[in-house]
């Protein structure tokens, strides 16, 4: 319990920042002050300033939209194409759909999906939409597993007997019964997916496949730190902990989501 | 167990031969002609006709990805349209940096995953477990190239301890390299060894409930010795997944982090294939990642089936 209060506290922390930047930041993010630059942190910039002046805090308020952006739908592309094929599968399981569709997850799976993600932005170039679709395309398979694996062992209960009895067909029984049971076995799993989302994004800025100038985005703030950090290592540690911050918040609301849920995982706090 | 390795064979050269049209066709559709990209821009049409022909790229796709295969299969990965030389060559001089650090970061992520496992899972609601399931979060939780810059700042600048990046080569000696992939192979190995003792204390706690460790302790055996004859044992059996599974992501991580420490591994190699628009290399290198990864995981697979032969009717 306390790391879901915990989690969630983080998780609000960091989209409230994002959403307030749309309204307020306390400098403009993209104003160039060069006399200004590399200043550490003080009363007029909280978290200091980097190579060209600008004030990092402001960078990560307005970075925070970047993440969250493509995280949030890189795990709606995972959702809107997974769980249809999870519910298909587990609704027609054991036949050949079902294999096909299995065997392709297997096949995603086995590609390291941080290459193909460096290979779909290099052949559609660098840019927010293709990290987006790079690391949402990793998202399906994920969860179309877990819909199915769950929907699975629903198909066995009375009351879907009963539905098919009265007449309902496959479609129905999976959109009117099966789904909302898994429903929160796909938040747990969405929150999960939402923090890999985010690290996927911040590590495919870092090496210059993301979110590319001027929108600000984490991964690109520690890139631009790279040759600098030595000087004014608070280049590198605020966006730093601004990533492990909202994962961790994201984790620990994930786990304890799950506990919530399914109390019977919560024996000895695993 | 014959059964079973012949479908398993068999859905493996499935996966081989899907997973090398989509990155031939996926890489097929990059802008831009290697030919006039090798020439540069003021190149005349006739030569740039002639490496065209040369390289074959006049053929058909279908053509093309045919003689690629045939080649690939042959163990020929064709030749660099850069660097004029044989891809195996190039590949192979980075492999032996990306290959020994991705067994480094291994090896570092089972000694540390496997105790710190153990330990917290036969503590269970101690002090100690709750500080490795927090510290476990927080390891999973770090930008693993973020931690890299960190630890260069600490380890290299302050302390001198190593060298903040660069690879010395294998001729200047075993532990001079060694040395030189040693911060590299502990950011790639945290955030997989944080996952895997998390792994294994899960693993561990179920199969410490089991009947046949009370029998074994009820017979009279110490707990360290249920421990060590019957509990380990099982509980391995998911840690081996998990580990099969990390492989790719330490192959696929060490590109990440290949570019922190400025290593000359596959990773690089990859970059500057990309914005050279050497198709061949990038073809050759990710089809022999993702071979890497399936390999492991049917081995892997198989392992399990010959140690468990529960596991073979299923799936």
């Amino acid at each position: 319990m306390r790391n879901l209060v915990l989690g969630l506290s983080l998780t609000v922390l960091f989209v409230l920042g994002a959403v307030i930047s749309f309204l307020w930041t306390p400098y403009d993010h993209t104003s160039l002050e060069i006399a200004n630059k590399l200043k550490p942190p003080s009363l007029a910039h909280w978290f200091g300033t980097d190579h060209l002046g600008r004030d990092i805090l402001s960078m990560i308020m307005v970075g925070a939209r970047t993440s969250i952006a493509v995280a949030i739908v890189a795990v709606g592309i995972g959702i809107t194409l997974g769980v249809p094929l999870g519910l298909l599968a587990a609704a027609k399981s054991g036949s050949w759909l079902d294999e096909v569709i299995m065997r392709s997850n297997d096949l995603i799976f086995a590609f390291p999906s941080l290459l193909i993600a460096i290979m779909i932005t290099a052949v559609f170039g660098p840019s927010a939409v293709n990290a987006i679709i790079a690391i949402g395309i990793f998202n399906i398979p994920v969860f179309a597993r877990v819909t199915r694996g769950a929907a699975l062992s629903l198909w066995t209960r009375d009351y879907v007997l009963a539905a098919r009895v009265a007449g309902k067909g496959g479609f129905r029984i999976s959109v009117e019964h099966i789904l909302p049971n898994v429903m929160n076995l796909l938040i747990v799993q969405g929150t999960i997916q939402f923090s890999l989302g985010i690290l996927a994004e911040a590590a495919l800025s870092y090496v210059g496949l993301g979110a590319q100038p001027p929108t600000p985005s984490w991964g690109r703030m520690l890139a631009d730190s790279q040759t600098l950090f030595m000087l004014a290592p608070h280049i590198t540690l605020f966006p730093g902990f601004a990533i492990l911050l909202t994962v961790l918040g994201l984790n620990l609301a994930g786990d304890g989501l799950r506990d919530l849920i399914d109390p019977k995982l919560r024996r000895g706090a695993r | 167990m014959l059964r079973y390795t012949l479908t398993r064979t068999g859905s493996l050269l499935i996966s081989l031969i899907v997973a090398s049209l989509v990155i031939f066709f996926t890489l097929e559709v990059v802008p831009g002609d290697p030919a006039s990209f090798m020439l540069g821009i003021n190149a005349q049409p006739e030569t740039i006709a002639a490496l065209r022909e040369e390289l074959g790229l006049n053929q058909s796709p279908w053509a093309r990805y045919l003689s690629w295969i045939t080649d690939l299969v042959q163990g020929d990965l064709g030749t660099s349209y850069t660097y004029r030389s044989p891809v195996s060559e190039i590949v192979a001089e980075r492999l032996v940096i990306s290959l020994p650090l991705a067994a480094y970061a291994l090896a570092l992520t089972i000694l540390i995953a496997f105790p710190v496992g153990i330990w917290a899972a036969t503590r269970r609601g101690s002090f100690a477990d709750i500080s490795v399931m927090g510290g476990t979060q927080l390891g999973i939780a770090i930008p693993n190239f973020w931690f890299a810059m960190l630890m260069v700042l600490v380890f290299a600048i302050n302390l001198r301890w190593f060298s903040a990046g660069g690879f010395p080569g294998w001729d200047e000696g075993f532990w001079v390299s060694i040395k030189a992939l040693t911060l590299p192979a502990i950011s790639l190995a945290l955030p997989q060894a944080s996952i895997l003792a998390r792994v294994m204390r899960s693993s561990l706690l179920d199969t410490l409930d089991e009947d046949y460790i009370r029998t074994a302790r009820a017979k009279g055996l110490t707990k360290g010795q249920a421990l060590r004859g019957h509990a380990l044992r099982n509980a391995l059996i998911p840690v081996l997944t998990i580990i099969g599974l990390q492989f790719s992501f330490l192959l696929a991580g060490a590109i990440i982090i290949e570019n922190v420490f400025f290593l000359p591994g596959l990773g690089r190699l990859v970059f500057q294939a990309i914005s050279q628009r050497d198709l061949i290399v990038v073809e050759s290198v990710v089809m022999l990642l993702v071979f890497a990864v399936i390999m492991v995981n049917f081995l892997v697979d198989l392992a399990y089936s010959w140690v468990d032969p529960r596991l073979r009717g299923r799936r």
